[in-house]
C-alpha cells in the first residue's frame, strides 16, 4: 500500500501556517514505573520514531479512560473494520483506514488521507459503484443487517459454557467423537474473538455511508442558513422509533406497571435493586406479575451498558440493575402525580415536519427547495441506521463478548492462574490464549498450571498502571497539526475540525478566562452544582438537579437524564445520542468542550448556556 | 405628555378629524398611496393594516405641499429659477437654494392647511395636550428611495406644540430643495412641478427600550433569523451609534434565541424636559442589563415576522417598547437591500440522482 502523507504538500506550500503543533508522540514520556505495563500492549499500537511526522489526536470520544490491555481487542477490531470497510469495501475517495496507538493507556488516532487526484478519481469510480448500491438499496440492506445482526447475537449466544470434566463424558466416548473437551476452550476462545472481529465489520458496514448522507444535509443548511444552529438540523433528521431509545421506555413501562399493581410503595429512593427485588417476591401475585414484566424487558432492552460499550466494566443493566432501578422511584413519582412520562413521538413526529417545511419555505429558489428535498430524504432514509446500529453492536453483542470473556477469566482463576476472574482483563487476548493452553495442558497431563506467578505480577504491575495513567493528563492532540481537516471519517464521527484543533491548542491561554467553549447541543440556560463524573462507576454520586459534567456523554445514561438539569462533555458532537436525549428532556447541554473535566471543580457552581455551546465557571 | 400613558390609536383621533387630501390618518392609507402619503406614510399605513401596532399619526399629503408652494409660486416664481439652474454651477445652486428655503421657512401655510394641521395635531394629541410628535419627511418618488435624494434623512423628534409642528412640516418642505436634491434632479432633467413631499406626524413614544431589528441576518444574509439590537431609552442613542446594543438571534422557525451579547450600555437617551433629547448616564447595574425580556424578545421577533410576510420580503425595522406599558411599537419598516440586491448563486441544485449529492462529502471537502 503506498504511503499516503496526512498533509497535502502542494497546499502546504501554498498557505504556509503558524508552526502550530501539538507534543510530538516521542515526546510523550511513558509515566515512570508503568514501562512494562505499556510494552504489554502489541508492538503494533506503540508509537515509533516515524509517527512523529503525522497528527495524532486522543480518541477520548471512544476511549476515555486508560485501557486495560485485553479491551484493546475493541480498538484492534473496531479499526481493522472501519479501515476496511473505507479503504477497501467502498472506497472512499479521499481517505483510507485510521491508524491507532496507544501510550499511556490513551488511544491515539490519525487518519490516512488520499491526496493524489488521478487516485482520488479512480476510488470515486470503485466509491459510486458500491456506495450508491448501498443507497439504493438501503432499507432492504439495513433489514438484512438486522438480520444478520440477530444471527450473530444468536451464535455468540449458542457458544456453550467452558467446562472440563473429570473424565470425558461417556457418550462422547461411546459417540466416538474423538475429540475431548480442552480443545473446545480454545475453539470457543476463538469463536468469541472471531465472532467480535465480524460484528465490527457489520457495525461499520454503513455506518459512514449513512453519516455522510447526514453530513450532506447538515452542510447544506450551515450553507443556506448560515444562523442555523446544530441542533436544529439534528431535529430534523432524528428519528423515534431507534432501538436506543427502548431501554429508557421499557423502565417507564415498568413504572407504570409498579404503579397499576399497586407496588409503587416498594420503589423508594436508597433502596437497592437487590432489596426491591426482594420486597416484590414477598408481594404474591402482583409481585409476580411485575417480575415477569420485568423479564420482558430484560430480553433484550436490557443489554445496555452504563458505558459506551468499548470498556469490559461498562456493564449492562443486565449485569447490574443499580442504574434501571435507581430511574424507576422517579418516573413513580411522575407518574403518581399525574406527569405524562410518554415521549410525545406524534408530538415530536409533528415539531420535525414543522421544521422541515419551514426551513424548505425560507430557501430562496425552487432550485435549492428541490436539492434540498433530496439531501433531506436520503438523510431521514439513512439516519435510522446511525441510531439504531449502536444498540445492537456497541451494546448488546458487546455485552456478550465481554461475558464470555468474563467466564474464561472464572475458569483462569479456577485453575489458580488468576486470583480473581475479572484480572483476565489485564492481560492481552495473547496472553490469554497462552493461559488456556496452559489450563488445556494441565487437564491433559494432570499437572499443575505454570502461570500464576508471571501472571501474578503482570496484572499488579498493570492494575498500577492504569491507576498512574488515569491521574496524567494526556495532550489532546500529538504531531504537527494539518492546515485542514479533510478526512470526512474524522470530520463525521469525531466532530474534529480545524477550527477545534486551534481552540485545543490555544486552550492553556483562555485557560484564565472564565468561559468554555463547545458545540451547543441542546437549547436553555441553566446554573447549578456541577457533579464532575469521570468513569461510569461514579455515577451515584449524581443528585437532583446537578449539572453532569463528563469527558463523553452517554445515550444509555438516558435515564440520568430525569435526574440533572444540564450535561457537559469534553467530547461529542451535536448530532450524537447524548445530544438527541438531552433534547428529549429538554436539558441544556454543550458538549465537545475538549476541557471540562479538566477545568471545572467538582461541586463548582456553573452555568450552561445549550444554545450558545457556552460554560461559565461561577465560582 | 403623560409619562407612561398609552399611546392612543389614530382610529380615535379619526373620529375628530377625518382624513382628506391635505391630511390623511395611518390606517385610511397603504403602500398604493405612496404617490400622496410618500413610502414612510404609506409604510406606516401598511404596518397598521397588517394589524401591527405603529404610534398613532397622521400624513400631510403631497396636496398640502403643492398648495403651499404654489400660492409661493404665485408670489414670486420659484420653480422656473430651479429649472433654470446648471447643476454644474454650485455657487448660484447654493444661492438660489438658499433664497427659496428661506422663503419656505418664512410663509405660512395657506390658511384652509395650515387649520387642517393644527386640527389633526390637536385631535392626535387628544389624550395628552401637547403631546411630543416626530415630524419626518416621507418622500413620493422611487428616485426618493435613493439615500442622494433629498430630504430623506429629515426628521425632527420630540416636537411640541402647534407653532413647532408646523415649523418642523416647512422644514421638511424646505430640504427638498436642498443643494444636493436639486442638483440632482437637475441632473436628472426632472421636472419642478412632479416635485412633492408629504410630511408624517407621529407621537413620540417614550421609550424604555428601543431599537432595530432586522428579519434577515445583516452579517450572514441568512433568512432563517431575526436579529433583534436594542438598549434602554430611545432608539436614537442605538441609529447614532452612541451607544453599543445588546444584540441576540433568534431562529424564526423554532423561538430559541440562539445568540445573547448583552454589551454595557453606559447611557441612555431620553427625553428632556420641554422638548429634545438629552443622554443620561446609568449605573452599572442596569447597563449591563438586558434591555429585552425574552418574552419581550420572542414577542418582537414574531412582529417583525408578521411585517416581512406582510410585505413578502424580509425588512429592517425600527421598534420601540414604551415606558410604563411595556406595549411594542413599530416606528418604521423598511425593504432589506442589502443581501436582496446581491446576486446569489444557489447554494445547491438539485441533481439527476440523489445519490450524487453525497461527493460533497465523500469527494473531499476543498
Amino acid at each position: 500500500m503506498t504511503d499516503y502523507p496526512i498533509q497535502d504538500p502542494k497546499r502546504t506550500n501554498e498557505m504556509p501556517t503558524k508552526s502550530a503543533s501539538f507534543p510530538k508522540p516521542s515526546s510523550v514520556q511513558i509515566a515512570p514505573g508503568t514501562e512494562a505495563a505499556q510494552a504489554a500492549y502489541p508492538y503494533y499500537m506503540q508509537f515509533a520514531p516515524e509517527d512523529d511526522e503525522r497528527f495524532w489526536f486522543y480518541n477520548s470520544m471512544h476511549f476515555p479512560e486508560p485501557m486495560h490491555v485485553f479491551d484493546m481487542v475493541t480498538a484492534e477490531a473496531a479499526y481493522c473494520a472501519l479501515g476496511s470497510s473505507n479503504t477497501r469495501v467502498h472506497c472512499l475517495p479521499t481517505t483510507l483506514g485510521i491508524d491507532y496507538r496507544i501510550a499511556n493507556g490513551r488511544v491515539y488516532i490519525g487518519g490516512n488521507a488520499v491526496t493524489d487526484p488521478d487516485e482520488i478519481a479512480r476510488r470515486t469510480e470503485e466509491f459510486q459503484k458500491r456506495a450508491f448500491y448501498y443507497y439504493e438499496n438501503w432499507e432492504r440492506l439495513y433489514d438484512e443487517w438486522k438480520t444478520k445482526m440477530r444471527a450473530l447475537i444468536r451464535e455468540a449466544q449458542a457458544l456453550p459454557p467452558l467446562s472440563l470434566p473429570e473424565f470425558e463424558p461417556l457418550e462422547n466416548v461411546h459417540a466416538g467423537k474423538g475429540i475431548a473437551s480442552n480443545h473446545y476452550l480454545l475453539d470457543i476462545y476463538h469463536k468469541t474473538l472471531e465472532g467480535y472481529f465480524r460484528m465490527w465489520h457489520h457495525h461499520f458496514e454503513m455506518l459512514l455511508l449513512g453519516y455522510g448522507a447526514y453530513m450532506v444535509f447538515f452542510d447544506f443548511c450551515k450553507k443556506a442558513f448560515p444562523e442555523i444552529t446544530d441542533q436544529t438540523i439534528a431535529r430534523m433528521v432524528a428519528g423515534f422509533e431507534a432501538e436506543i431509545f427502548r431501554p429508557d421506555e421499557e423502565i417507564k413501562r415498568l413504572a407504570r406497571k409498579a404503579v397499576e399493581l399497586g407496588l409503587d410503595g416498594d420503589f423508594r429512593d436508597g433502596l437497592s435493586a437487590n432489596e426491591i427485588l426482594a420486597s416484590l417476591a414477598r408481594k404474591g401475585e402482583a409481585g409476580k406479575n411485575w417480575l415477569d414484566e420485568l423479564e420482558t424487558s430484560r430480553d433484550p432492552w436490557f443489554n445496555v451498558n452504563v458505558g459506551d460499550g468499548f470498556y469490559h466494566y461498562h456493564r449492562s443493566w443486565n449485569d447490574d440493575l443499580t442504574l434501571p432501578f435507581s430511574a424507576l422511584p422517579g418516573y413513580i413519582a411522575k407518574i403518581k402525580a399525574g406527569e405524562n412520562i410518554d415521549r410525545p413521538v406524534e408530538q415530536l413526529k409533528a415539531e420535525r415536519q414543522k421544521l422541515i417545511d419551514g426551513y424548505r419555505d425560507l430557501l430562496g429558489t425552487d432550485e435549492e427547495r428541490a436539492a434540498y428535498d433530496q439531501m433531506i430524504t436520503l438523510a431521514c432514509r439513512v439516519f435510522p441506521y446511525v441510531e439504531g446500529h449502536k444498540f445492537y453492536c456497541e451494546h448488546w453483542y458487546t455485552n456478550l463478548f465481554f461475558n464470555k470473556i468474563r467466564e474464561y477469566g472464572a475458569l483462569l482463576a479456577e485453575h489458580g492462574l488468576l486470583e480473581d476472574a475479572e484480572d483476565i482483563f489485564h492481560l492481552s487476548r495473547y496472553e490469554v490464549e497462552q493461559a488456556i493452553i496452559d489450563v488445556m495442558t494441565s487437564w491433559s497431563n494432570g499437572s499443575p498450571t505454570r502461570g500464576a506467578e508471571q501472571f501474578k505480577a503482570k496484572i499488579a504491575e498493570r492494575r498500577d498502571a492504569i491507576r498512574t495513567w488515569a491521574k496524567l493528563e494526556s495532550p489532546p492532540a500529538l504531531g504537527p497539526v494539518p492546515d485542514i481537516i479533510d478526512d470526512p471519517a474524522i470530520v463525521m464521527l469525531w466532530g474534529i475540525t480545524r477550527e477545534n484543533l486551534d481552540v485545543w491548542l490555544s486552550g492553556p491561554a483562555d485557560a484564565d478566562g472564565n468561559e468554555i467553549r463547545g458545540f451547543a447541543a441542546s437549547n436553555g440556560v441553566v446554573e447549578g452544582t456541577a457533579r464532575v463524573i469521570k468513569s461510569v462507576q461514579e455515577i451515584g454520586r449524581l443528585k437532583d438537579g446537578d449539572i453532569l459534567v463528563c469527558q463523553v456523554t452517554n445515550p444509555t445514561w438516558a435515564p440520568v437524564f430525569q435526574k440533572i438539569s444540564a450535561a457537559v462533555s469534553d467530547i461529542g458532537g451535536s448530532m450524537s445520542h447524548a445530544a438527541i436525549v438531552a433534547r428529549e428532556y429538554g436539558l441544556p447541554a454543550v458538549v465537545g468542550t475538549g476541557q471540562a473535566t479538566a477545568r471545572i471543580q467538582d461541586g463548582q457552581r456553573i452555568r450552561v448556556d445549550g444554545a450558545r455551546g457556552v460554560v461559565t465557571l461561577l465560582g | 405628555m403623560v409619562r407612561g400613558a398609552s399611546l392612543r390609536f389614530s382610529a380615535e383621533a379619526r373620529q375628530l378629524v377625518e382624513s382628506t387630501d391635505t391630511i390623511s390618518w395611518f390606517a385610511d392609507i397603504g403602500l398604493g398611496d405612496r404617490p400622496r402619503v410618500g413610502g414612510k406614510g404609506g409604510s406606516l399605513g401598511e404596518l397598521m393594516k397588517a394589524g401591527i401596532d405603529v404610534p398613532p399619526g397622521f400624513v400631510v399629503c403631497t396636496g398640502a405641499f403643492e398648495a403651499f408652494i404654489r400660492a409661493l409660486d404665485a408670489e414670486e416664481p420659484l420653480r422656473a429659477p430651479i429649472e433654470a439652474l446648471d447643476p454644474n454651477n454650485l455657487a448660484s445652486v447654493g444661492a438660489v437654494t438658499k433664497a427659496i428655503r428661506d422663503r419656505i421657512l418664512r410663509a405660512a401655510m395657506p390658511t384652509d392647511v395650515e387649520d387642517e394641521v393644527q386640527t389633526a395635531y390637536a385631535a392626535l394629541c387628544a389624550d395628552a395636550p401637547n403631546a411630543p410628535v416626530a415630524v419626518r419627511s416621507s418622500a413620493t418618488t422611487e428616485d426618493a428611495e435613493d439615500a442622494s435624494f433629498a430630504g430623506l434623512q429629515d426628521t425632527y423628534l420630540w416636537v411640541i406644540g402647534g407653532d413647532d409642528v408646523s415649523t418642523m412640516i416647512r422644514s421638511c418642505w424646505a430640504s427638498l430643495y436642498s443643494v444636493e436634491s436639486v442638483c440632482y434632479r437637475r441632473r436628472h432633467d426632472f421636472p419642478e412641478k412632479n416635485v412633492a413631499m408629504a410630511v408624517v406626524v407621529q407621537r413620540m413614544v417614550d421609550a424604555r427600550t428601543a431599537g432595530v431589528m432586522f428579519t434577515r441576518s445583516p452579517t450572514t444574509g441568512d433568512r432563517s433569523v431575526v436579529t433583534i439590537e436594542g438598549a434602554w431609552g430611545l432608539g436614537s442613542a442605538v441609529v447614532s451609534g452612541e451607544v453599543t446594543p445588546d444584540r441576540w438571534v433568534i431562529a424564526k422557525l423554532t423561538d430559541e434565541i440562539t445568540v445573547r451579547d448583552i454589551s454595557n450600555k453606559h447611557i441612555k437617551q431620553a427625553p428632556k424636559k420641554g422638548g429634545g433629547v438629552e443622554d443620561v448616564e446609568l449605573p452599572d447595574e442596569s447597563a449591563r442589563a438586558p434591555s429585552l425580556s425574552d418574552q419581550e424578545l420572542i414577542k418582537l421577533k414574531a412582529i417583525g415576522q408578521s411585517a416581512e410576510k406582510h410585505y413578502g420580503r424580509p425588512q429592517d425595522i425600527e421598534w420601540a417598547v414604551e415606558n410604563g406599558t411595556g406595549k411594542l411599537y413599530l416606528l418604521q419598516s423598511r425593504p432589506e437591500t442589502v443581501w436582496s440586491s446581491k446576486e446569489e448563486a444557489p447554494v445547491a441544485k438539485p441533481q439527476s440522482d440523489p445519490m450524487k449529492h453525497v461527493m460533497n462529502i465523500f469527494g473531499g471537502r476543498r
